[in-house]
């Protein structure tokens, strides 16, 4: 750990997307034992004792103070951000009663009501939701192309 | 031989497995996601293929990050359903087929493919909610499947194109099998979500209909998508798609869309499914009835052939 990562710092294009936390290889390394403590939750009597004593349970994992700190308080966006995966934490959110919608809603910042009212009509709109630059340009040009091509077709 | 004879594309949504174990499927929400899976379980049912390929990902049930191989292909006799957190889903155990198996594993590494072989897996609803869409709910599943997973979950997930390519290399292991097995293949999962982070539930329909469109039409565009695309427009986890190229590279390039069907959303996912058959076979199904009932299987002339050729030089021989 007292190595300097020589790949921290590297930008990604996805690194543009907005809202995203993209599990790429160097995640999987740094969430390691994060998502190997949402793993062990897969076992009914795992769920008890972390149930039990949350704080001792997280003992056995050699987690960042960071990661045990997003875990225990259940901010789900920060448990993405150093290193969890979704499919991981929502384990987690099993162990709470809380289903893959219910832990989307909350990384969105609204109601469960609400998030599920928004899928209904259609979901988030990927309109201004492509790209941390205001312009929008890398994503906007190729799906303008293909709308205009699935309408041709279906017209 | 063993060869394809249609593709299936389908979502694999965890909540539609839910509601299918809950007995929620009445209920208007679902009503209208399974309406749409009504045709393709008739047209399962006169299908009837010998053998399924099923390519999907594992949900961090039988890999977790200890081991994440790319493409890793079942070879075992049985796969049974996974504890996702809820108990392991009330599905029957899937059968698998070892000898086809290790026979496509074998073949496509000699293709240049690497891939890894699993001789003990449990499967989790990226498998087994496609086989219920198609097949319902029956006490045993009716043909034996092969499991095929692919590492979506860590990016980077291969690329479409090398997805298509070894969906050619499978087509092409089927064709030296000893056996005449008639095999469907399925690609799974997707189509556009986000279910981690802010910008979760984010759906995007276009991109879904030019996904459909082009994959039967143009699969080279769809194959070119790069990564970025993928995720920008159809969500991170939308990435997913990519397992439809497997699909469609097992298919040849001339293929008939027989059958399609979209809707948003069921959970935090847009459903989508597409039914294609190898033209081949479209042909000889559009020309049933017409033919006169010989009762001579496929190849038997080769056989005839075959023998006559023994016969004339067992002849020429003296014998």
């Amino acid at each position: 750990m007292a190595r300097t990562n020589p790949t921290a710092g590297v930008e990604h294009d996805y690194d543009d997307i907005p809202g995203t936390f993209v599990f790429d290889a160097e995640k999987s390394r740094q969430g390691y034992h994060l998502n190997m403590f949402c793993m062990s939750l897969m076992k009914d009597e795992n769920r008890k004792a972390f149930k039990a004593d949350e704080a001792a349970y997280l003992q056995k994992f050699p987690m960042t103070r960071e990661q045990r700190e997003a875990i225990l308080k259940r901010h789900w966006n920060r448990m993405l951000e150093l290193g969890g995966n979704i499919y991981f934490t929502a384990k987690l959110g099993a162990t709470d009663g809380l289903s893959f919608q219910q832990v989307a809603a909350i990384m969105t910042g609204s109601t469960q009501q609400d998030y599920a009212e928004m899928m209904l009509k259609g979901g988030r709109s990927v309109e201004g939701n492509r790209s941390k630059s205001k312009n929008e340009k890398p994503g906007k040009k190729p799906v303008n192309k293909q709308s205009k091509k699935s309408s041709k077709k279906r017209g | 031989m063993a060869r394809i004879i249609a593709g299936v594309g389908s979502s694999h949504v965890p909540a539609i497995g839910a509601a299918i174990d809950n007995g929620r499927t009445e209920e208007p929400y679902w009503k209208r996601v399974f309406s749409g899976f009504e045709h393709s379980k008739e047209w399962m049912e006169k299908t009837k293929p010998d053998v399924a390929i099923v390519v999907y990902n594992d949900h961090a049930s039988a890999f977790s990050v200890d081991i994440i191989p790319t493409f890793a292909l079942g070879c075992a006799a049985e796969f049974p359903p996974a504890d996702e957190g809820w108990g392991p889903r009330p599905v029957p155990v899937v059968k698998g087929h070892p000898a086809l198996a290790s026979h496509i594993a074998q073949s496509v590494i000699l293709d240049e493919f690497d891939i890894t072989v699993v001789n003990k897996m449990e499967v989790d609803h990226g498998l087994t909610v496609p086989l219920n869409l198609l097949f319902g709910s029956p006490k045993e599943w009716p043909c034996p499947v092969i499991p095929l997973a692919v590492n979506v979950v860590m990016y980077p997930p291969p690329t479409g194109h090398r997805c298509f390519m070894l969906g050619r290399a499978i087509r092409k292991a089927l064709a030296s099998y000893p056996e005449d097995l008639r095999v469907v293949i399925f690609g799974t999962g997707g189509m556009s979500h986000q279910i981690s982070g802010p910008r979760a539930g984010l759906i995007n329909s276009k991109f879904d209909k030019a996904f459909l469109d082009n994959l039967t039409k143009s699969p080279k565009k769809v194959m070119s998508i790069p990564h970025i695309e993928y995720m920008r427009e159809a969500g991170a986890e939308g990435i997913e798609m990519v397992m439809w190229l497997i699909m469609r590279g097992a298919l040849d390039d001339d293929i008939e869309e027989v059958y399609r069907f979209y809707t948003v959303p069921a959970s935090n996912t847009a459903v989508g499914h597409i039914i294609l058959e190898n033209k081949r076979r479209a042909a000889k199904a559009a020309k049933k009835g017409k033919r006169p009932a010989v009762g001579k299987k496929p190849g038997a002339g080769k056989h005839k052939r075959a023998a006559a050729r023994a016969n004339h030089r067992n002849v020429r021989r003296g014998k």
